[in-house]
C-alpha cells in the first residue's frame, strides 16, 4: 500500500494529512510548530500521524510540504547577508527602488524606509554595460569584476546576486561575472537576475534575485535537515514542495529558486480548495480562508486559481508567479475600539495575537476581539467538541462592552457591529479578486476554511451572493489537504517585447518551443515523464504604449498558424471586461512564458454515508442562545461527525468538529453533500451542484460570468435570493485565462 | 458665488434624511475607500503616457451629491465647476475641461484634463466622480506645452472650458477630435482621456450598487455624514494645535524661467475662534513667466488639513468636510491668484513651495512636530525629436530627489514627495527612447545633516543617443532647502551638460528648446531634503554607516563632528574632540529654521557657486485686468 503525506508548516500549527492512496482513507494529526527548526516539527507529526495509521514511515511514498521557512525568513528579516553586482552607475538601484512613498499626501512624514535586502555596503559596481537590444556597448572589465567579489569576501556575504543592466536580452556578462565569481570565491552560492527573472525592468529583476539569495542559504538548510531526518528514519518518500504558484516542486529544485516558494503557505489553502471543488463538482469558487490575524482571499475559475505574476511578503515584493491570493488583516483576534477623536467602529489591524488573545481566552485579554464577539453572539459555542479550552463568556461580554458603551448600544448589539465591520473588510478582499477583476461573485460558489472561515462564511456568501457557501470536512486542515493532492507544476518565460508588426507566430513559436523544453526538462529530471506533462503557452500581451501587460493563455497546437491573432482577439475581449473599453493600437508582447504542468494524483475521497433530510440524530444541545440581526433565537448545535449525506440543516445552528465551528444564519440552512461538505444556502434554494455527485474530474461546464456584462441593475447582493443561480448552472459568457 | 449650473432630476423627490448608524457608515466609508483605489488601478493599467501609468501623475476623486469629496487626495474642484458652468447637468452627461480660469483653479494648468461625472440613481443626482491626468503633450509652442518663457496662457495650448464630452450618453466626437488635432500625441491623450473616463464609469459603477444595497437616501445622508464626522475630528485637531496668536513663514520660488525672481509666497496663519486663517498676504505679484499657480482655495484647505492630519494624527481619514473651519485668503493678482490670461503651465514650482510653507507653519509652534523643507515639487525633464527612422519621439518624465528629515527619522533618499508617484525603469527609457542612462544614484552629501538627515537628491545621467531638444523644469538652484531645529539645509539643483567635444554646460534649471547631439550626456541633479535637528547628537555610528553605505563621504561627515574613513571606521578621539569644538560655536538654543545664508549673499555669490548669473528682481506690470475677462 503506498501512502501520500501532505504537510503545512503554519505559525501555530504543522497539520498532516495522511493519504491511503488506494482507499481514499485520510488520518489527520496537528503539532505545535517549531519556529527554531521547522523539521522537529514536522517529525514529531509524522511519527505520529503513523502510529495513528499503523504504518511506518518508510511506506510514504510521497512527501508534499507547504512551508512558511521562506516566508519567514523574509518577514524576520532573518535572511543570508547578501553581496549584489551591479552596473556601473546602479548600485542604488535597491535604495532609490521606484522612489514610491506610500501612504498618500504628506505620507513621507509618517514613512521610514526599510533597509534594503542587499545593504548598499555590500553593494558593488563593475564597469560593463549591455544595451537595450542586447549589444554589448562595453565589455566587462575583468579587473572591477574581481576587486568587487574579493570586497564581498571580505565582507563575509553569504549568497550573491548579479544583476546587470539589460541582461533580459543578453545574459552573457552575468555569467562571465559568475565564472569569475566561481574562481574568487567558490563556496558562495549565486543567483544571476536574468536566470531568476528573464524580465525587464531592472529594478524588479533585481529585487527578485537578490530575494532568492536572501532566503536560498535558509531553505536549502532547512530542505537538507528534512532529507538528513526521514533518511535516518529509513523514509525513502519523494520529496516535494508547494511553490507559491500552487504547483509542486522537487526539493533539490526549490533550493537553487527558493524564490518560487515565498508563498508556498497560502498555496495550500488554494491547493486545497481545488481538491474540494474536484470532489464536490463546484468548478468556479471563491476561497476564504480566515485565521487569527489575517485573512486569505483567492478566486477559482472553471477549476483554476487566477495567478498574478508577483509574490508580496511584507514590505517587499518580487515577480515570482504565485496564486492571486489576497491578505487582508483582519482575523478572529482584531481588536475593536472606537477613537475618540472620530467616534467610529474600527476594527483591526491590530490583533490580540495568541498572546494574551481574545478576552475569552482568559489569558489575561481585556480588549474586545472579533472572537469575543461571535462568543458574545452565541455564534462560538463556550465549550466545543473535542475542545480541550472553556471560553470565557463573561470575559468576552465586558470587553464588548466596552464598544457598546462608546456607542451607547448594547453589547449585542456592539457585537454584531464588530461582526459585520470585520465582514466588511474581509467582503473587500473577496471584491478585490472577483469584481474588481471583472467577475461576479454571485456566479461563484465560497469555500471556507481556516480556524475561523467557517464561522464567518455564512455572511460573507450574504455580502458577496455567492452560493452556496461550502464548508469541506476538516476545514482546519484543508492546506494540508491542498498539499498532498496538488500537482507538479514549472515554468521558463522570458521578456520579448515586440509590436505584432515586427514579429510573426513563427518566432514567437520558436521562442515557446525552446521555453517549453527548458521547463520539461526540470519535471523529467523530477521524475515526471513526458507524456503526464501538459503544455500551456503565455503570451503577455498590452496595445502598445500601455505600461501593463495581461498573460493571455493559448494553445500549443496549431499557435504556428494563427496564434498571435487569436491571442489578440482574447486579450482585447479581456481588456472590455475589465476595463469597459478596447482599443485599436497595435498589439504588443512583453514577455513569453511556457507553463507544464503534471497530473492530478488519483487520489479517493471519502464518501459520507447516505441519510435522509432529518438531521436531528446529530444534535448535541437544542437549546442554544444564539443572536442573529439584532435577534435572539434558540438554536440547535450538531456534532458534524453523525451528519449524513443528505441531512438538511436549518438555521440557526451551529455545527462543531474537531478543529473548527460552523454557524448557519436563522435565513439559512446546510445540506450535506456525497463527500461531508456543508452547503449553505438561503432558505428555499437548492444547492443543486455536487448533490447529483459528479465524480472527482467531471466536467461539469460552469464558466463565469464577466461582471462588465452583467445587468447594469446590480441586485443587493444580500437580497438576491432565489434568483443567484447555483454556480454550476451559471451560464457561459466568455472565458478567458486570468 | 453660487451655482449656475442647472442640475435637471427627474425624480423631484427630496432625499430623505436618515438617521446613520455608525456601523453603516464605516461601510460605505470603506467600501467608497476601496472604490477609489479602484479608480487608481484602473487609470494606471490602462493609460499610455509614462507620466500617468508609470508616474502615476493622475488623481481621482468621489464626491458628494453636492460637489464635496467624500474620498480622494487632493480635495474637490467640483464647486468652482458648478460655479462657473452656466448649463443645465443631465443623467448620461460627462464633463471635459482643461481650463484653470473657468473653473476657479480645478486644475491649474491646461496639462491636466479634467472629467467630472454626475452619478444619477433612479432620476436624482447622488454623487460625482472626478479623475484628472496630466497630458504628456496639450500642443503650444514647446512640447511638452509647459514653455519656460510662456506670458500668457495661449501659449500654453489646447484650453477647453467647461463642455458636455458625452450628452445624455452620447459621445460628442468632434469636440474629441478637435482637441486632439491639437496636441502633438493624439494616441496617447486619447488613450489616457479614456484611462481617466474609465475610472470615472467604474466609481459610478460602485456608488450606484451601493445606493442599491443601502437606499439612495441612506447612501447620500451617509456621505453627509462622513463628511460631518471629519469636521469634528479636524476641529478638535485645529483647537489643539493652531494658536490665535499669527505665526508667518515666507519662501522663494527661485525664477520665473525669464531671468526674473526670486518670487516670495507669504502666508500667516492664526486662529479665531474655531476657524483657521490662512493669509497669503505678502505674496509676490504674479510673474510675467509661467510660475504662476492658479490656486483653488478648497484644494489649498485639502493640502493644509492632510499636513495637519498627517503630522498630528494620521489616523483620521480626511474628506472636505472640516472645510468651513478654514478660510483662506489669498490677493487677487498674485502669484497664487494671477489674473488673466498669466501663463501658468510651470506651477509645479509654487506648488511644492506651498507645502514647504504649510510644513513651516504648523510646526512653529510645535517644534517637535515640524519637518525640513525638501524635494516639494516635481522636476520635469523633456527630450524630443525625430530618430533616424523618421519617427517622433517625446518624452515627459518626472524627477525625484531628497526626502526632508522629519520628527519621525531620516528623509528617504532619490524618493517622490508625490503621492503614488513612481520612476520610470530606466530599461524602459532605454527600449523606447533614444536614450542610454549612465547614471541613476543619489549624490552623496547632497542631504541636509542633522539628527536625522535629510535624503540625498537623485543625479541621473541621460546619454542621448539621437540629435534631439531638451526642456527642464526645476527649482532649489538658487535658494535653500531649508533644516530645522538645527539640522543644516540640503545641496541645490543642478543641470550640467556633457558635450560630446569635452566641453561643459551649465543649465539653467527652467529652459526649452536645448538642443542635444548624439553622444551628449546631461547630468540631471535634483536637490535634496533639508536636515532636522542637531547634526552633533546623530549617533556617530549612524553616520559611519552612512560613509559605508557611500550616503555621506569622509568629508560630509564631519558636518556631524564625526571623522571616520572611507571604510566608515570612526577615529574616537578626533570625533570627541570635532563635536565638542563644533558645539562651543553653537548658540545655547538652536534657531528653528536654517534656511542658509542671506539672500542677499546669496545672490552676490550666485554666479560664482551656480555657475549662472543671479536673477534680476522681479518686476511687476499691471497689464493683465481683474478677472472680468475670465467671466
Amino acid at each position: 500500500m503506498t501512502y501520500r503525506l501532505g504537510c503545512d508548516v503554519g505559525g501555530t500549527f504543522t497539520d498532516l494529512l495522511l493519504i491511503n492512496e488506494a482507499t481514499g482513507e485520510t488520518y489527520r494529526a496537528k503539532t505545535p510548530s517549531t519556529p527554531q527548526d521547522q523539521s522537529i516539527g514536522v517529525m514529531t507529526g509524522i511519527e505520529r500521524i503513523c502510529k495513528d495509521a499503523g504504518i511506518t514511515p518508510a511506506e510514504i511514498s510521497e512527501f508534499m510540504h507547504g512551508t512558511t521557512v521562506a516566508t519567514n525568513a523574509v518577514l524576520e528579516g532573518k535572511g543570508a547577508v547578501v553581496g549584489l553586482i551591479v552596473t556601473d552607475g546602479y548600485k542604488q538601484v535597491l535604495q532609490i527602488a521606484r522612489s514610491f512613498v506610500p501612504g498618500g499626501l504628506a505620507g513621507w512624514i509618517i514613512w521610514n524606509k526599510p533597509l534594503p535586502l542587499a545593504l548598499l555596503e555590500n553593494t558593488c559596481e563593475v564597469k560593463e554595460r549591455i544595451g537595450a537590444r542586447g549589444d554589448v556597448v562595453r565589455p566587462v572589465n575583468e579587473e572591477s569584476v574581481r576587486e568587487a567579489v574579493r570586497k564581498l569576501k571580505a565582507n563575509k556575504v553569504q549568497a550573491i546576486t548579479v544583476s546587470l543592466m539589460n541582461s533580459f536580452a543578453n545574459g552573457d556578462h552575468e555569467k562571465k561575472i559568475r565564472d569569475i565569481i566561481k574562481q574568487e570565491f567558490p563556496e558562495v552560492p549565486v543567483s544571476l537576475s536574468h536566470e531568476v527573472l528573464p524580465e525587464m525592468y531592472e529594478y524588479e529583476r533585481t529585487l527578485t534575485a537578490v530575494a532568492n539569495s536572501y532566503v536560498r542559504p535558509t531553505v536549502s538548510r532547512y530542505l537538507k535537515n528534512l532529507e538528513t531526518t526521514f533518511a535516518s528514519r529509513n523514509m525513502k518518500a519523494k520529496c516535494k514542495v508547494l511553490r507559491s504558484d500552487g504547483g509542486l516542486m522537487a526539493f533539490g529544485n526549490a533550493a537553487d529558486k527558493p524564490v518560487a516558494l515565498m508563498m508556498s503557505g497560502p498555496a495550500g489553502g488554494v491547493a486545497g480548495a481545488l481538491w474540494v471543488s474536484r470532489q464536490s463538482g463546484f468548478k468556479n469558487l471563491l476561497t476564504f480562508d480566515m485565521g487569527g490575524t489575517s485573512t486569505d482571499v483567492a478566486l477559482i475559475e472553471n477549476g483554476e486559481p487566477q495567478l498574478r505574476r508577483e509574490t508580496k511578503v511584507g514590505d517587499v515584493t518580487v515577480r515570482a508567479s504565485s496564486l492571486d491570493v489576497r491578505t487582508v488583516g483582519a482575523g478572529g483576534g482584531s481588536i475593536a475600539r472606537v477613537p475618540e477623536l472620530t467616534g467610529a467602529l474600527r476594527v483591526g489591524p491590530e490583533s490580540a495575537g495568541a498572546v494574551p488573545g481574545p478576552a475569552c481566552y482568559g489569558k489575561g485579554g481585556t480588549e474586545p476581539a472579533v472572537t469575543d464577539a461571535n462568543v458574545v453572539l452565541g455564534h462560538l459555542p463556550p465549550s466545543l467538541i473535542g475542545g480541550e479550552m472553556k471560553l470565557d463568556v463573561a470575559a468576552s461580554k465586558a470587553a464588548c462592552k466596552k464598544v457598546g458603551d462608546a456607542l451607547k448600544i448594547s453589547v449585542e448589539t456592539a457585537a454584531e457591529g464588530i461582526v459585520k465591520i470585520v465582514n466588511e473588510n474581509m467582503f473587500g478582499a473577496l471584491r478585490l479578486v472577483s469584481i474588481e477583476q471583472g467577475y461576479d461573485p454571485r456566479d461563484f460558489a465560497l469555500v471556507a476554511f481556516g480556524g475561523a472561515g467557517p464561522l464567518h462564511a455564512n455572511a460573507l456568501g450574504k455580502l458577496s451572493g455567492s452560493w452556496p457557501v461550502i464548508i469541506p470536512p476538516g476545514p482546519g486542515v484543508l492546506c494540508a489537504y491542498g498539499d498532498a493532492t496538488t500537482r507538479a507544476r514549472n515554468e521558463a518565460s522570458q521578456t520579448f517585447v515586440r509590436r505584432y508588426s515586427e514579429t510573426s507566430n513563427k518566432d514567437v513559436t520558436a521562442i515557446l518551443k525552446s521555453l517549453s523544453k527548458q521547463a520539461q526538462d526540470s519535471l523529467i529530471k523530477e521524475g515526471i515523464p513526458v507524456k503526464e506533462q501538459t503544455v500551456i503557452w503565455e503570451v503577455d500581451l498590452r496595445y502598445t504604449g500601455q505600461g501593463f501587460s495581461v498573460p493571455i493563455a493559448c494553445k500549443p497546437e496549431g499557435f504556428e498558424k494563427n496564434g498571435l491573432a487569436q491571442a489578440g482577439k482574447d486579450f482585447d475581449t479581456f481588456h472590455t471586461r475589465q476595463f469597459t473599453f478596447a482599443l485599436d493600437a497595435e498589439h504588443e508582447i512583453v514577455n513569453l512564458r511556457a507553463v507544464v504542468v503534471g497530473e492530478y494524483p488519483n487520489v479517493k475521497a471519502i464518501r459520507v454515508g447516505k441519510g435522509g433530510t432529518d438531521p436531528s440524530k446529530a444534535v448535541v444541545n437544542a437549546n442554544h442562545e444564539f443572536w442573529d440581526e439584532g435577534k435572539k433565537y434558540k438554536a440547535k448545535i450538531y456534532d458534524r461527525a453523525k451528519l449524513k449525506a443528505g441531512n438538511i440543516v436549518q438555521g440557526p445552528a451551529i455545527v462543531t468538529e474537531f478543529d473548527s465551528t460552523t454557524v448557519i444564519l436563522a435565513d439559512c440552512m446546510g445540506t450535506i453533500d456525497h463527500v461531508g461538505c456543508i452547503l449553505i444556502t438561503p432558505k428555499g434554494m437548492k444547492p443543486k451542484a455536487g448533490m447529483s455527485a459528479p465524480p472527482a474530474g467531471g466536467k461539469a461546464k460552469a464558466k463565469a460570468k464577466p461582471a462588465a456584462k452583467a445587468k447594469a441593475k446590480a441586485k443587493p447582493a444580500a437580497k438576491a435570493k432565489a434568483k443567484a443561480k447555483p454556480v454550476a448552472k451559471a451560464k457561459a459568457k466568455s472565458k478567458k485565462k486570468r | 458665488m453660487t451655482s449656475k449650473a442647472q442640475i435637471i432630476e427627474t425624480n423631484k423627490k427630496p432625499f430623505k434624511k436618515v438617521t446613520i448608524d455608525p456601523i453603516t457608515l464605516d461601510i460605505i466609508e470603506s467600501a467608497l475607500r476601496n472604490a477609489r483605489f479602484e479608480m487608481d488601478a484602473t487609470v494606471f493599467r490602462t493609460a499610455m503616457s509614462s507620466g500617468i501609468r508609470e508616474q502615476h501623475d493622475a488623481f481621482p476623486l468621489i464626491a458628494n451629491k453636492d460637489g464635496k469629496m467624500v474620498v480622494g487626495q487632493f480635495g474637490s474642484f467640483i464647486g468652482g465647476f458648478l460655479n462657473n458652468y452656466d448649463g443645465t447637468i443631465e443623467e448620461g452627461d460627462v464633463f471635459f475641461t482643461n481650463d484653470p480660469y473657468k473653473t476657479e483653479g480645478a486644475i491649474s494648468h491646461a496639462n491636466d484634463w479634467l472629467i467630472l461625472l454626475p452619478i444619477f440613481f433612479s432620476g436624482r443626482l447622488v454623487g460625482w466622480s472626478c479623475h484628472f491626468g496630466h497630458m504628456t503633450d496639450n500642443g503650444g509652442k514647446v512640447p511638452g506645452s509647459m514653455p519656460t518663457d510662456a506670458t500668457t496662457i495661449f501659449e500654453e495650448g489646447l484650453v477647453t472650458p467647461p463642455t458636455k464630452l458625452y450628452k445624455k450618453g452620447v459621445l460628442q466626437s468632434t469636440l474629441l477630435e478637435v482637441m486632439l488635432n491639437q496636441v502633438r500625441l493624439p494616441t496617447w491623450n486619447r488613450s489616457d482621456l479614456n484611462a481617466v473616463l474609465a475610472a470615472c464609469r467604474v466609481a459610478e459603477k460602485r456608488v450606484k450598487e451601493m445606493c442599491v444595497r443601502f437606499g439612495d437616501d441612506v447612501f447620500v445622508s451617509a456621505c453627509q455624514a462622513a463628511l460631518d464626522r471629519n469636521k469634528r475630528a479636524m476641529s478638535i485637531l485645529i483647537d489643539k494645535n493652531v494658536s490665535e496668536a499669527p505665526v508667518s513663514f515666507e519662501d522663494y520660488v527661485d525664477d520665473d524661467g525669464r531671468g526674473y525672481g526670486p518670487y516670495k509666497i507669504k502666508c500667516t496663519m492664526w486662529r479665531e475662534g474655531s476657524k483657521v486663517i490662512l493669509d497669503w498676504k505678502g505674496t509676490d505679484p504674479q510673474a510675467i513667466g509661467s510660475i504662476n499657480f492658479y490656486l483653488n482655495e478648497n484644494m489649498l484647505k485639502m493640502f493644509w488639513g492632510i499636513y495637519m492630519i498627517m503630522v498630528f494624527d494620521p489616523a483620521i481619514l480626511f474628506n472636505d468636510g472640516f472645510y468651513d473651519l478654514v478660510d483662506v485668503r489669498i490677493p487677487q493678482g498674485t502669484l497664487l491668484k494671477p489674473n488673466f490670461p498669466a501663463a501658468l503651465s510651470c506651477r509645479t514650482h509654487a506648488l511644492g513651495r506651498i507645502f514647504d510653507t504649510f510644513a513651516a507653519l504648523l510646526g512653529q509652534k510645535t517644534p517637535d512636530f515640524l519637518c525640513a523643507a525638501g524635494f516639494s515639487s516635481s522636476p520635469h525633464f523633456m527630450y524630443s525629436g525625430t530618430n533616424s527612422k523618421g519617427e517622433w519621439y517625446q518624452l515627459y518624465q518626472i524627477g525625484f530627489g531628497g526626502i526632508p528629515a522629519k520628527p519621525f527619522g531620516d528623509g528617504p533618499d532619490g524618493h517622490s514627495m508625490w503621492p503614488s508617484f513612481t520612476n520610470v525603469p530606466q530599461e524602459y527609457l532605454e527600449a523606447y527612447f533614444p536614450l542610454r542612462i549612465d547614471r541613476h544614484e543619489t549624490t552623496p552629501d547632497s542631504g541636509g545633516a542633522g539628527r536625522f538627515r535629510g535624503g540625498n537628491a537623485l543625479r541621473v545621467d541621460y546619454c542621448f543617443l539621437e540629435d534631439g531638444e531638451i526642456s527642464i523644469h526645476d527649482d532649489r538652484w538658487l535658494t535653500y532647502p531649508w533644516g530645522v531645529n538645527g539640522g543644516t539645509p540640503g545641496k541645490r539643483s543642478e543641470k550640467i551638460l556633457y558635450r560630446t567635444n569635452g566641453s561643459i554646460e551649465y543649465h539653467h534649471s527652467k529652459c526649452d528648446n536645448v538642443k542635444v547631439k548624439k553622444g551628449d550626456v546631461l547630468a540631471f541633479i535634483t536637490w535634496g531634503g533639508g536636515g532636522w535637528g542637531n547634526p552633533i547628537e546623530r549617533e556617530a555610528t549612524l553616520v559611519a554607516t552612512d560613509v559605508r553605505r557611500g550616503l555621506v563621504t569622509p568629508e560630509g561627515a564631519k558636518r556631524y563632528g564625526v571623522v571616520v574613513n572611507a571604510d566608515g571606521v570612526i577615529n574616537e578621539e578626533e570625533t570627541r574632540k570635532l563635536r565638542a569644538d563644533i558645539k562651543s560655536k553653537q548658540p545655547a538654543k538652536m534657531p528653528v529654521f536654517d534656511l542658509g545664508p542671506p539672500l542677499a549673499q546669496t545672490l552676490a555669490n550666485c554666479e560664482k557657486e551656480t555657475h549662472l548669473p543671479a536673477p534680476r528682481p522681479p518686476v511687476f506690470r499691471p497689464d493683465f485686468h481683474a478677472a472680468k475677462a475670465a467671466e
